[in-house]
């Protein structure tokens, strides 16, 4: 048998309804392994023990009692951005260091409901602001496949606990990439679902018309597993979409032929690395080898995302992040002078450079006089970057490019400069300004690190998605591969 | 679009945000950045183009006006920095 941390989903679960082990078995070797590896990646925030091992105990009695479903058991860890009652949910924020949610957020509710065993919460940017996990007010994790290097961001935790086989599973949100940039640079999974098919409720909000949550995985197939838990109408968000769930597994072993992959010529230019480019086009020809037919297309305003991003998010950003006043909970300052003063100071200390720089530009770009330059100017191109994907859907099925421009790059690389660092989403920014579902998987890699194939899909194709990372990742071994000294 | 150091105090101030006099020169360079790269949006005419709020532009969702929670205020107030009597409290705001 394989060792338990080597399983995926899949096969845990099939081991469990086997009785090959227990869910305590299980959740006690991944805690060991969080023990003993964790001090060199610093993807935890908070390791529930005693929560997984309560709730491991009662999916083994679960189990023993007929009432099994189909994760039941399976452990999985949370991005530190999902409220979870009675534990600290911090955000990555000295502003939530002793912030103890009173609620659960809906997709907390499901996993639990589904079984699941939460092992602890992951690291992340704060406030889900970066790139590469290095704003966290926690210290920065470290990129399991090489420890001086990056791991990603906003999810950089999930990330790398996944490929670091410290949780077999992860939940991940992205608001501009935050699943599937540090899923490219950690060479897992990840996919961000169609805006409004899993609930916001719960999940500290960065800019509401962009956040989604997704699954974080080694493989299509399991985060088709996961997202079918996650998924589905919840009236406690007020953008969460009415409709069915679809069966994300179901369509997994559809085969490629006649697939149209789009490729844009946007995506393959000035800025692209070299090695990196090379594993993406040994991936388009790979897919093409599984019967799938490439096309060229193109999507003009792909160089606007990025400028168009860093006014809507930063100014949704500022507007979400006035609730953190320091009077109903988090961090308040001392002995403050006058309510005025409560706020700055409050605000001042709890919130690191990154977050303070957004809520800023987001100020500006909402305060009198400017709101036609930039925030309606913004909302006037996400139009046009959307209308783009439409008409390039017109002509193919999926779009396939890179997900970032480069492998991981060093930490502290980027840190002091705000434009570059903005710039490694530049492949995957436009997606959530559409609103579209997307999913990075490993391709290949770059001087020993990984590179993420992305696929972006039309509007509820996230079925269609995992069925073709699913044929590609049948025909490839690159997600099975593991970082050395893991 | 060059912020200088009055922008930066004027913004703060707006945004509710305490920063150190010595990292002003630094948000000023930082911000203006930002915004010369933002400024790039300026080179597309877009006189026409509806803006977009929604990326699938559906409207709220609405729901009847009846009481579907309840607050537990012990639970919420627990996690509050400062509370008396089941009242927050801050700095007197009239005197």
């Amino acid at each position: 048998m394989k060792e338990l941390h080597q399983q995926s989903v899949a096969e845990l679960a099939a081991g469990l309804a086997r009785g090959d082990f227990s869910s305590v078995e299980l959740t006690e070797a991944l805690l060991a392994r969080i023990a003993q590896h964790d001090d060199r990646l610093n993807s935890y925030i908070s390791v529930t023990a005693e929560r997984a091992l309560e709730q491991a105990r009662a999916a083994d009695s679960a189990r023993a009692a007929g009432q099994a479903g189909p994760l039941t058991g399976v452990p999985l860890a949370h991005k530190d951005i999902f409220c979870t009652r009675g534990i600290r949910t911090s955000c990555g924020s000295k502003m939530l260091d002793t912030f103890i949610s009173p609620y659960d957020a809906t997709v907390v509710e499901r996993l639990d409901r589904a079984g699941m065993v939460m092992l602890g919460k992951t690291n992340m940017d704060e406030f889900a602001m970066g790139s590469s996990n290095e704003t966290s007010f926690y210290g920065p994790v470290r990129n399991p496949w090489d420890t001086e290097t990056v791991p990603g961001g906003s999810s950089g935790g999930s990330a790398a606990a996944v490929a670091a086989r410290l949780a077999p599973i992860a939940t991940g949100t992205d608001t501009g990439g935050s699943i599937r940039q540090p899923a490219a640079l950690c060479g897992i999974t990840g996919l961000k679902p169609t805006y409004g098919v899993v609930s916001r409720y719960g999940m500290i909000a960065f800019a509401s018309s962009l956040d989604q949550a997704g699954p974080m995985g080694r493989s299509a197939e399991d985060c088709a597993l996961l997202l079918g838990a996650m998924a589905g109408f919840d009236e406690r968000d007020s953008t969460s979409l009415d409709r069915p769930v679809d069966d994300y597994t179901a369509t997994l072993e559809t085969p490629l032929d006649g697939l149209r992959i789009g490729l844009p010529q946007e995506f393959f230019g000035d800025g692209l690395d070299g090695e990196v480019a090379r594993v993406i086009d040994e991936a388009v020809a790979e897919l093409r080898r599984l019967g799938a037919e490439p096309v060229e297309i193109s999507l003009p305003n792909t160089a606007l995302a990025v400028p168009t991003y860093y006014v809507v998010a930063p100014a949704e950003c500022s507007s979400n992040l006035s609730r953190f006043d320091g009077v109903r909970f988090g961090h308040r300052c001392d002995a403050p002078r006058d309510l005025e003063d409560l706020y700055k100071r409050s605000r001042g200390e709890g919130f690191g450079a990154e977050v303070k720089r957004r809520i800023m530009i987001g100020t500006y770009a909402l305060s009198s006089g400017y709101y036609d330059a930039y925030y309606l100017k913004a909302q006037k191109l996400r139009r046009l970057i959307s209308d783009d994907f439409r008409a390039a859907f017109a002509q193919c099925d999926v779009i396939a490019g890179p997900t970032a421009p480069t492998p991981a790059f060093r930490l502290g690389e980027k840190a002091d400069d705000p434009v570059t660092m903005y710039l490694s989403d530049i492949y995957t920014i436009a997606v959530n300004l559409a609103g579209l579902p997307a999913l990075s998987m490993p391709a290949g890699f770059s001087q020993g690190l990984p590179v993420g194939l992305q696929l972006i899909g039309n509007y509820f194709s996230e079925a269609r998605l995992l069925g073709v990372a699913h044929r590609y990742q049948q025909a490839t071994d690159w997600h099975t591969r593991s970082p050395d000294g893991f | 679009m060059s912020l200088n150091r009055e922008d930066v105090v004027k913004i703060a101030h707006l945004a509710r945000l305490a920063i150190d006099e010595q990292s002003v020169p630094e948000y000023a360079r930082n911000l203006s950045s930002i915004l010369d790269f933002v400024a790039t949006m300026e080179q597309v005419d877009t006189h026409a183009i509806a803006p977009m709020a929604h990326p699938l532009d559906l409207a709220q969702r609405l729901r009847a006006d009846a009481v579907t929670e309840e607050v537990d205020r012990e639970t919420c107030q627990a996690i509050a920095p400062q509370v008396e009597a089941g009242l927050y409290l801050v700095p007197k705001v009239i005197e």
